[in-house]
């Protein structure tokens, strides 16, 4: 045994052999790395300590930057930790604060070495355990060690105490309840003349601020001591962090704190502080319009300097401020555009931010136009960036700041048609959103997407593929809008949409079916009314007329959609009273959907060329292009090919027959026809809303239905459900359908529905009179082609054209903004009680529940019952400390008091649920925290003489320290809330 | 507060990483990838900050070593850009003009250097003089510990044990 361990301590490679070697192996480092760690795992388990040492300090290498596993080792690290040798110590202790976790199981073997450790008469060795107790510190171990840590507090070493107090931030993280031991020593280290203390203290206290400030409210004169007594930069830099929290919850102390931050932010030399003041300032003080002022200057130094570092700064900066004072981001706006064009990604990304914080209603068109020129001449990343950007903020609060829908719809039309695009899926959603919101939008919409589905090119680019989805979806199901529909049907049907991911392809059937039905059921409405005015001369009349109109159609566009839009919308009241009256009268709503959506098809049929010959064609081209597809090996696909086929055999047939068959059975053998294609359009022209998230709750569960029941009778549901469509019911009767049309009928008041008539009409009005000034789909077609190649050196050229555009556009937003011209009101965008953007703040996580109520507590001097034995501690206070305690009671009752009374119960609110969370104390606190101030000085007597009773022994002595320390201090504490 | 420490080399080796936030093993070779890819890609004369999950990442470049330190949202940038150079300016006066290699063969140093400039994430020792002074005093007690594990007469001791 001892003869192998001599050799292994002789001919053992120590860290340096093994970094030599890593470096000459050229390739496998990976193998050399194993290779070590085998050897590592045999040289580990001897019982040399400085082979074993030797070797754990190889794997704490290997594992710091080669990623190697050391979990393996967790037992010899604590064995070499364990040794009384400092040298080795120090590699025990470097591997375990490397390697441990809360997770590591002999984590609970290492409590009593740390603890012996800690009382260690060697300062450094205090130090290495002080320092894996910050790292690795459990719940269990800040539990068992905080008496320790609560002695190192008052430790006579500057180098000991300062770790201490750092490692106390962990504690109290882990132990909340470690604050009643330690949190008195810490406030004490707030007046330490030591500078290197006052840092570390300051540090807890910032951290601690950060996540919950109220509780240290009552600090704020010992912190407002600092602010203005110190000259130490990195102090100052936590003061004002810890401030920039706290003045937020106290109007008074940010008056106060206000002047000595401009007097820094006027004379200081270090721009780390700087930076602190102006957004200390910036972010919490911004209703002090001087230094507001005053920041803003300085911002404008940091923008106009060169090192990118203060620039990047400067704009962070202003996208603080952005939200409350716009005005110092339009002061500055020439330099956020120059920077959008800066050679660093992080500037450029910052200033896109700063502009889209600048759009409103009256300037978003323009933005967003030459934001679309920069997305095209920028890289993909920044590209995409920009467009991000764009669509985020003008879905914010339900497109808030969009007036011109049409003009939204073009816009996503032409962001798809940017090469680099890939922000598929957002534009995909908010295509479909606004066709179900907007009702105004959808001929605009609808006219977008054919070109998006009609171009061949796109489907070549996968990142596209979910927005033709969108494009297709859109276009069946708002095929009334369409000026061709025919053309859309070969659009759909076009071979490349193979290329196509199999969901999507079945998005493209489905529409593929609803633009044949819509065909055909046109096609015989048409045929109905001219039979009906005049049967003879049908055969002779039809291509002319159609002919001349195909010539007009494009001018008598809007014509011929507003009426059709308009007459939905009578159609769609009747039928929700209907519903919601729980009226299953589905004969009456069905008749009226038929009839109106009759009237509305023949108004806009007119226009199109539904002939025999086309319609028949159009059955070849589905024949021909599903064909294929209903032996797919995608179910969705295949399913609904199969569908699309097996309707096109039933209508096909009666259709084509009577012609030859002659006028005579014309009528009777289309009744059948027609009656199908009738039953069908109704299913599809049921429209799809928006759906809240809360509307399967209001449906009203419908008598007899007993939903608690066991599921046995489910074989009879599923037989009705497939039941075929021909029969009489229409799709409004299922659960869906009603839930949708329940919630419209609840959002859509009388009073919106009106308004939402006028601006139909206006609307048709306006495009009548204005249709040239509407983006029309061949120029952004063209404009497609003359876009010219990303980074084209060319391009850069153009840039600051773009920028001047920019700067043009931004002024608008300073000029008083004018309610923009009403020729064409806002539509109405359809909202839902789901959509309620719930801002509200997360609740605090449970832990920080327990420090901060413990904090408060021990701040707000109530002496809660100690939840374990081991906050006896406290008991051994000696009486400065103790009366120092005394000190913080008062002054934090004076604090309270001058809380102005509205802003108590609130904080009482907090206060007592958080107390929920906690077993103790919980009266006692509640009560001191009375509004009335007597209340309050009544409250301390008792708790004083409840301290006095709970202290027995210590009484006598407390008392005679008291009042001479009280007195002594009193003066010390600014009363600068008063 | 700073949440790690990492020093990569341009060519993007690892030369030292401090956690002073719980991160698994796993995590740890992810951040460190997905940053050197970060970072080292970035061109000079640019900023020196980097957005990063939610963090802010502040790196300098130092010779061939990116010195990054990764802090919150709330944290100063140019008060980390500070203390990074404090820290450089202390192994350097520690290992007399310090170069990559030192590093690498001083893995420990480095770190008990740092051990001395941080504290649970925060700053614990703003005065260099200090530093120097706290790591001579351990160097030597480290020396003595090893003389004695490594005289002759222990390592008698030992084998005749």
């Amino acid at each position: 045994m001892a003869g192998t361990s001599i050799m292994e301590t002789l001919f053992q490679r120590d860290l340096d052999d093994l970094i030599k070697g890593i470096r000459q192996q050229q390739i496998k480092e990976s193998l050399f790395i194993s290779k070590a760690i085998e050897e590592i795992r045999r040289e580990i388990k001897s019982t040399d300590l400085p082979t074993k040492s030797a070797a754990l300090r190889k794997l704490s290498y290997l594992s710091s930057l080669h990623g190697a596993d050391m979990s393996f080792a967790a037992f010899h690290a604590v064995e070499v930790m364990s040794s009384p040798q400092f040298f080795y110590k120090k590699i025990g202790y470097h591997a375990v604060t490397q390697s441990f976790n809360d997770d590591t199981p002999v984590i609970l073997l290492i409590t009593n070495q740390l603890r012996k450790d800690l009382n260690s008469s060697n300062q450094f060795e205090v130090s290495l355990a002080l320092e894996c107790l910050s790292r690795i510190g459990n719940v269990d171990l800040a539990r068992d060690l905080t008496p320790e840590v609560f002695t190192l507090l008052s430790s006579s070493k500057v180098f000991i105490k300062k770790k201490a107090i750092a490692v106390v931030l962990r504690v109290f993280e882990k132990y909340p309840d470690a604050v009643r031991v330690c949190f008195k020593r810490l406030v004490e280290n707030l007046e330490s003349s030591e500078p290197v203390i006052l840092s570390a203290v300051v540090g807890v206290f910032c951290e601690l601020c950060l996540k919950d400030p109220r509780s240290y409210l009552p600090l704020a004169p010992e912190f407002y001591k600092i602010l203005v007594d110190s000259k130490n930069n990195w102090l100052l830099i936590k003061v004002l962090k810890i401030f920039a929290k706290l003045a937020t919850l106290e109007p008074r102390l940010a008056k106060r704190v206000v002047e000595p931050i401009c007097e820094f932010m006027r004379r200081t030399e270090a721009k780390s502080l700087l930076f602190e003041c102006i957004r200390t300032v910036l972010s919490s003080l911004s209703e002090y319009e001087s230094a507001v002022k005053l920041a803003v200057v300085k911002v404008r130094e940091f923008l106009v300097d060169d090192d990118p570092n203060l620039k990047y700064l400067g704009l962070q900066a202003l996208s603080i401020i952005a939200p409350k004072h716009l005005w110092a981001v339009l002061e500055n706006k020439d330099f956020v555009i120059k920077s959008l064009s800066d050679g660093d990604y992080n500037i450029k990304l910052e200033s896109l931010r700063l502009l889209m914080s600048m759009v409103s209603e009256s300037n978003v068109a323009e933005i967003s136009r030459v934001l679309i020129n920069y997305a095209l001449k920028s890289d993909p990343e920044f590209c995409n960036q920009i467009l991000g950007s764009i669509l985020s903020t003008c879905c914010r609060n339900l497109y808030e700041v969009i007036v011109d829908f049409d003009w939204y719809a073009s816009l996503l039309g032409e962001m798809v048609r940017i090469p680099h695009c890939q922000k598929g899926e957002e534009i995909e959603h908010q295509i479909i959103d606004i066709a179900m919101r907007v009702k105004d939008v959808r001929p605009a919409l609808v006219h977008v997407c054919r070109n998006l589905l009609i171009d061949p090119a796109l489907l070549g680019n996968p990142f596209l593929h979910r927005i033709l989805s969108a494009a297709a979806w859109v276009s069946g199901e708002y095929v009334e809008f369409s000026r061709n529909p025919f053309e859309l049907m070969e659009a759909l049907l076009q071979p490349r949409t193979n290329l196509l991911l199999p969901s999507i392809r079945a998005v493209y059937v489905q529409s593929v079916f609803k633009v044949l039905i819509f065909c055909v059921h046109s096609y015989l409405l048409h045929k109905e009314n001219i039979s009906s005015v005049n049967t003879d001369n049908l055969a002779s009349e039809v291509p002319e007329s159609v002919f001349a109109r195909m010539s007009c159609e494009n001018s008598d566009l809007a014509t011929s959609e507003a009426p059709a839009s308009s007459e939905q919308h009578d159609s769609f009241n009747p039928r929700n009273i209907n519903q919601s009256f729980g009226d299953l009268s589905i004969e009456n709503g069905g008749d009226a959907t038929v009839s109106n959506s009759q009237a509305s098809t023949s108004a806009s049929l007119g226009r199109n060329s539904f002939t025999q010959e086309s319609i028949v064609n159009l059955f070849n081209i589905v024949e021909l292009a599903l064909g294929p597809l209903s032996r797919s090996h995608d179910v969705e696909i295949q399913e609904r090919a199969r569908n699309v086929l097996g309707f096109t055999d039933l209508i096909k047939q009666e259709i084509l027959n009577p012609v030859v068959q002659g006028e005579e059975n014309l009528a009777r053998a289309e009744t059948e026809a027609s009656r199908v294609v009738k039953l069908m359009c109704d299913a599809f022209s049921e429209e799809l809303g928006p759906v809240s998230t809360s509307a399967q709750d209001r449906v009203p569960v419908p008598d007899g239905l007993l939903l608690k029941e066991n599921l046995a009778d489910l074989e009879t549901i599923c037989g009705d459900i497939q039941l075929p469509l021909s029969s009489s019911f229409s799709l409004s009767s299922t659960p869906l359908g009603e839930a949708v049309d329940i919630s419209r009928t609840n959002l859509q008041s009388k009073d919106e529905t009106e308004p939402s008539h006028e601006s139909t009409s206006l609307l048709a009005e306006h495009r009548k009179r204005h249709g040239l000034y509407y983006l029309a789909s061949e120029k952004s077609e063209v404009a497609s082609n003359d876009y010219p190649p990303a980074n084209d050196p060319m391009s850069q050229d153009k840039l600051n054209d773009d920028a001047e555009d920019l700067l043009k556009l931004t002024e608008q937003s300073l000029a008083p903004k004018k309610k923009p011209n009403q020729a064409k009101p806002r539509p109405v965008v359809l909202k839902l009680d789901g959509d309620e953007i719930s801002v509200a703040a997360k609740k605090p996580e449970l832990k920080d529940d327990l420090l901060s109520g413990v904090v408060q507590d021990v701040l707000l001097g109530n002496d809660g019952v100690p939840s374990s034995s081991r906050s006896n501690r406290s008991e051994n206070l000696s009486g400065k400390s103790k009366g120092k305690e005394k000190l913080n009671t008062d002054l934090s009752l004076e604090t309270k008091e001058n809380v102005p009374g509205e802003k108590m119960p609130d904080h009482v609110n907090t206060s007592s649920r958080r107390s929920k969370h906690r077993s103790h104390g919980k009266e006692r606190r509640q009560k001191g925290q009375g509004k009335d101030g007597e209340e309050k000085e009544d409250n301390g007597q008792k708790k004083k003489r409840k301290s006095n009773h709970h202290r027995g022994k210590h009484k006598a002595h407390q008392r005679a320290d008291e009042p001479s320390n009280v007195v002594a201090q009193t003066p010390v504490i600014p009363d600068f809330l008063l | 507060m700073i949440h790690f420490v990492l020093l990569i080399s341009r060519q993007g080796k690892v030369r030292l990483t401090k956690w002073y936030s719980p991160y698994t093993q796993k995590e740890r070779s992810k951040v460190i990838r997905e940053l050197s890819g970060v970072i080292l890609t970035r061109g000079p004369k640019l900023c020196n900050f980097v957005e990063w999950r939610g963090y802010k990442v502040v790196y300098k470049r130092y010779a061939s070593l990116y010195f990054c330190m990764c802090v919150d949202q709330e944290d100063n940038e140019l008060e980390i850009l500070e203390i990074i150079h404090h820290y450089v300016e202390i192994l350097d006066r520690y290992f007399g003009s310090v170069c990559e290699l030192d590093l690498i063969f001083n893995f420990h140093k480095a770190y008990y250097i740092l051990d001395e400039i941080l504290i649970a994430g925060e700053l614990q020792e703003s005065s260099k003089k200090t530093v120097a002074r706290l790591i001579a005093a351990q160097d030597s007690l480290v020396e003595t510990a090893k003389e004695q594990a490594s005289s002759i007469s222990n390592i008698i001791a030992q084998a005749t044990k």
